[in-house]
């Protein structure tokens, strides 16, 4: 990776074009509308050739890390190998040229993988059903939510406001919460990293809507009494909510379903393998059991008797087809609402469902427990140099709390304080050895977590050479904690300064200071 | 590997979950596939999709997507990357976003852009949660009856359970009704007004006045744009709102039935602080060098967690991309060009439509790509006939008003065609 300076607003000269398109033979333009609905200045985009704008932007992408570059051990992001045969799949020209409002019957191949894809999330999952419309995990969280409410609303059962959130959850559980206008209640974690239910027993009543898990959670355990968790908040009246980040490890094990969860989401982008695109798209379709399939967003596509594919519940009219007073004649009118413009990212679904039909029933079986043997194969391996605070067996991730030596040493006569190596110091100097950082400082339970999932697809040697780096990095903060503290050494950047960057925020090009 | 860690088998990594719940079945799931034939599934799915010529809007819009796009954006080094939560290896992410930031800012004029959000619609609903959030202790949003319905939804959705009341302002003759606006706002207690500007009729609204009502009453007005449209009608900082949301779709994102596309949400730099989603921000590294970070991350639900301004923290990175290589390619000049092609274009076919004595003028108000006629003749029918003909067009905005849209990817050929099936039907 080299380092690359400019921005695309730096090559810009007056009057150069890297556009391709028709004169305007049109005998009007744009300068007919009214001047007082007309903009006066143009904006001030880059003035840039077809070349600066492909050099540009190749120039960027090599100072990017992904997935094709190197492993990421990144914990509960799932971060597994994008299959290439599934981008040219959602890149298949009568996918991408349809418009969302076209009419059912010009778009039957197209529907046909909303309900196939839902069939297969039905089978892998438990759930009867699922919603396409969330575009990420934390969009499927506020929608999942959204149904626990409105099925409570529903049922005229108006005071359930609160919902149980385990101190161990990601950030965008309580979030979501929030946002879904849910009070958080949190409910502890035991020493041994599971939820304490006697600490949950007593936060039971009837104003509880339900509770959210990851099971496993985010230290990669399987929340083992689950069981007693799911009667427990059934008999109070609430409902089990499923965050379907921790997914991956449970396929071809266990299914959500069946361990009592009514309502879950996916994050396609993770454990159906559709790439993360540095921050999005992803796919977040939300799963519910039997009894909640009314209260699932609209729109729906649903199988016709005639054998044709049909989407009910669009907010627009389509041709040939009128809005509004649909909506009842549906059996829409219990339905959550809408939740996104459409009815989700469908390309990101065309690749879940070629990952799918490529592994198939028999090998899909084994992604969960692959990716257990992987994360427990490094947690075994690198527990002498890192702290192991919770050692038992993991599922898809583990997390380590911090090195058991990082090289700090007491100021003595001869020589001044050594302060240690800390676990950001780890993180970034493995960025030295071509290796992306695990999650760190996450989950909250440790000071110092690093948090590791290997995932399924990477081979043995990819992570005997990764543990060989971590334990490199083990020895270099015994021996130089100063040379870690300033890693990483061999980036296209060094530490860049967040501090300065939050006081005096530059957020555009035309923000930054004239020299 | 199993030796190391103690166990016999793969499923001794299991002897913790409850015998119950172990899944011993088989997966209702088709048997494993070669890539040839998950290849030749696809396309035989594909051919039952029936390709149409596009002359419908309603928030997607059928613009061209320039080679480049696809070229660059499926660069692996982009595609395969996760959020830029490593700075020092994902300068080429933190970059584009950047520029993006500063180009929505231009198309926009308002000061701060986020890295964005999902899409248009729920752009809308952030920026809903977002009026609530500066306006302390009012719970009232208005919003135009002129918005697109599958906006409105999403906006009714989210403030059904986030506890938010929604006020409604009439329409008249085709725009949002500065009368009713200001009866609304007398009724108090409003944190906000969201107002599209171009409406679902197609209409470019004219905001005369709507920012000084909302400002006095000490609300924020919120902009729901079509961006494509901004480089040549009138800004929202040129109207005086607060905050700008829309879809990005229409810079460069193909139509792939609905998504993935890109929200966007650009603010005067006064709210800031409540901006839901990521932003990207310059600073330098240890040795001097300019670089880019996520900054600001105090509002974000890593942080906060139930205290965040949204639960929002994947978005549509990628999609950003899209748009920043679009408006690159585009520039000033281009982005100008498609806009005038769409404007001929939409005007040629809206004159030539009521030459054939079946539509009537619905509104005398301008318009740029998309526009609304009352249909004279019976809607399905000639809907019908002009699908069979190839055609997606006249869609029915309300009882028998129908919307049509023309964008420069429309040519001459094609327009009079339409017309001819419509002569005729």
């Amino acid at each position: 990776m080299k380092y690359y300076d400019k921005l695309i607003f730096e090559l810009s000269k007056a009057g150069r074009t890297g556009f391709s398109l028709p004169e305007n033979k049109w005998n009007v333009s744009t300068d007919a509308l009214p001047y007082g609905i007309r903009r006066t200045e143009s904006p001030d985009l880059p003035q840039v050739s077809e070349m600066d704008v492909v050099r540009h932007y190749t120039n960027l992408s090599q100072m990017n890390f992904g997935v094709d570059t190197g492993f990421y051990p990144l914990g509960s992001c799932t971060m597994k190998y994008n299959p290439k045969i599934n981008e040219e799949i959602a890149n298949m020209p009568a996918f991408q040229s349809e418009h969302p409002l076209q009419p059912d019957g010009s778009v039957q191949g197209t529907l046909e993988v909303y309900y196939e894809l839902n069939k297969a999330l039905a089978a892998i999952t438990g759930m009867e059903a699922f919603t396409f419309g969330p575009c990420a995990g934390a969009h499927g969280e506020l929608t999942g939510l959204m149904i626990m409410r409105q099925y409570h609303l529903q049922r005229g059962d108006l005071k359930r406001t609160r919902i149980i959130v385990p101190d161990s959850a990601h950030g965008t559980n309580p979030a979501s919460a929030a946002v879904c206008g849910l009070e958080v209640i949190e409910v502890k974690s035991k020493p041994d990293g599971l939820i304490d239910v006697n600490d949950l027993k007593p936060l039971l009543d009837d104003t509880i809507a339900g509770i959210m898990m990851t099971n496993p959670n985010t230290l990669g355990l399987f929340e083992k009494e689950i069981k007693e968790i799911a009667d427990l908040v059934h008999r109070v009246g609430g409902l089990l909510y499923y965050d379907g980040a921790n997914l991956n490890p449970l396929l071809g094990v266990t299914r959500p379903g069946d361990m009592g969860f009514d309502i879950m989401h996916i994050n396609l982008h993770k454990t159906f393998s559709t790439p993360h695109g540095g921050g999005g798209p992803g796919s977040g379709p939300v799963g519910v059991v039997k009894a909640l399939t009314p209260y699932l967003p609209v729109p729906k596509v649903v199988l016709d008797v005639d054998g044709k594919y049909r989407v009910k519940g669009r907010a627009t009219a389509t041709i040939c087809h009128r809005s509004g007073k649909m909506e009842a004649q549906e059996n829409c009118e219990l339905a959550a609402g809408e939740v996104s413009g459409f009815m989700g990212n469908f390309a990101i679904m065309l690749r879940a469902y070629a990952y799918i039909l490529m592994l198939g029933k028999q090998n899909i079986k084994m992604a969960g427990k692959l990716a257990a043997l992987n994360a427990n194969y490094v947690k075994e391996t690198l527990k002498d140099c890192y702290k192991l605070p919770i050692p038992s067996v993991c599922k898809h991730e583990f997390v380590f709390d911090g090195l058991i030596d990082d090289g700090a040493k007491p100021a003595t006569p001869d020589s001044p304080e050594v302060t240690g190596a800390t676990t950001l110091d780890v993180a970034k100097r493995l960025l030295d050895y071509g290796f992306h950082a695990p999650t760190i400082y996450f989950p909250l339970l440790f000071h110092q977590a690093i948090m590791i999932e290997p995932t399924e697809t990477e081979s043995k040697e990819t992570i005997d050479a990764f543990m060989d780096a971590m334990r490199k990095i083990a020895v270099e903060a015994k021996e130089n904690p100063d040379f870690l503290r300033s890693a990483p050494h061999n980036t296209p950047i060094r530490r860049p300064d967040e501090t300065t960057a939050a006081r005096n925020p530059i957020l555009k090009f035309k923000d930054q200071p004239t020299e | 590997m199993l030796d190391r860690i103690g166990a016999k088998t793969l499923d001794d990594l299991y002897s913790d979950v409850p015998a119950d719940f172990i899944f011993r079945g088989e997966y209702d799931l088709p048997d494993a596939k070669g890539e040839q034939e998950v290849r030749d599934y696809f396309e035989a799915l594909s051919k039952k999709n029936t390709s149409l010529k596009v002359f419908v809007g309603a928030g997607a819009y059928d613009h061209y997507t320039p080679s480049v796009i696809p070229y660059i954006t499926s660069r692996s080094e982009f595609l395969t990357a996760y959020t830029p939560y490593q700075a020092e290896i994902s300068q080429g992410t933190l970059r584009y976003v950047f520029e993006y930031q500063s180009m929505m800012c231009e198309l926009t004029g308002l000061d701060i852009s986020n890295a964005s959000l999902y899409d248009g619609a729920t752009a809308a609903a952030e920026a809903m949660k977002m009026a609530i959030a500066c306006a302390k202790h009012k719970t009232r949003v208005l919003l135009s009856n002129t918005l697109l319905p599958n906006v409105l939804k999403v906006i009714e959705t989210y403030a059904k359970y986030h506890g938010v009341e929604l006020g409604f302002i009439d329409v008249n003759k085709g725009q949002t009704c500065i009368v009713s606006l200001k009866n609304e706002l007398a009724k108090g207690d409003v944190a906000g007004i969201i107002v599209p500007g171009i409406n679902k009729y197609g209409i470019v609204e004219d905001f005369a006045g709507f920012a000084e009502a909302v400002h006095t009453e000490g609300g924020v007005m919120i902009e729901y744009c079509d961006p494509s449209t901004l480089a040549v009608i009138k800004t929202p900082k040129e109207w005086d709102a607060d905050i700008a949301v829309g879809d990005g779709q229409s810079l460069g994102i193909p139509l792939c039935f609905g998504g993935p596309y890109v929200g966007f949400m650009t603010c005067k730099k006064e709210f800031v602080r409540k901006m839901p989603g990521r932003i990207v921000g310059e600073t330098k590294d240890s040795e001097g060098k300019r670089c880019f970070v996520l900054t600001l991350q105090a509002r974000e639900q890593h942080i906060r967690r139930e205290k965040a301004t949204s639960n929002i923290c994947s978005n549509e990175s990628l999609l950003a991309l899209f748009v920043t290589v679009y408006l690159s390619l585009m520039g000033p000049e281009g982005m100008k060009r498609v806009n005038d092609l769409s404007y001929g274009g939409a005007h040629y076919l809206h004159d030539e439509l009521l030459k054939t004595g079946k539509f009537a003028e619905a509104f005398e108000r301008p318009f740029l790509n998309e526009f609304t006629l009352k249909c004279n003749v019976p809607v399905n029918e000639l809907q019908q006939k002009l699908l069979d003909a190839g055609f997606f067009a006249a869609l029915e905005i309300e009882e028998n008003y129908v919307s049509f849209c023309v964008t420069e990817k429309r040519t001459k050929e094609e327009i009079d065609s339409l017309v001819k099936v419509i002569k005729e039907a």
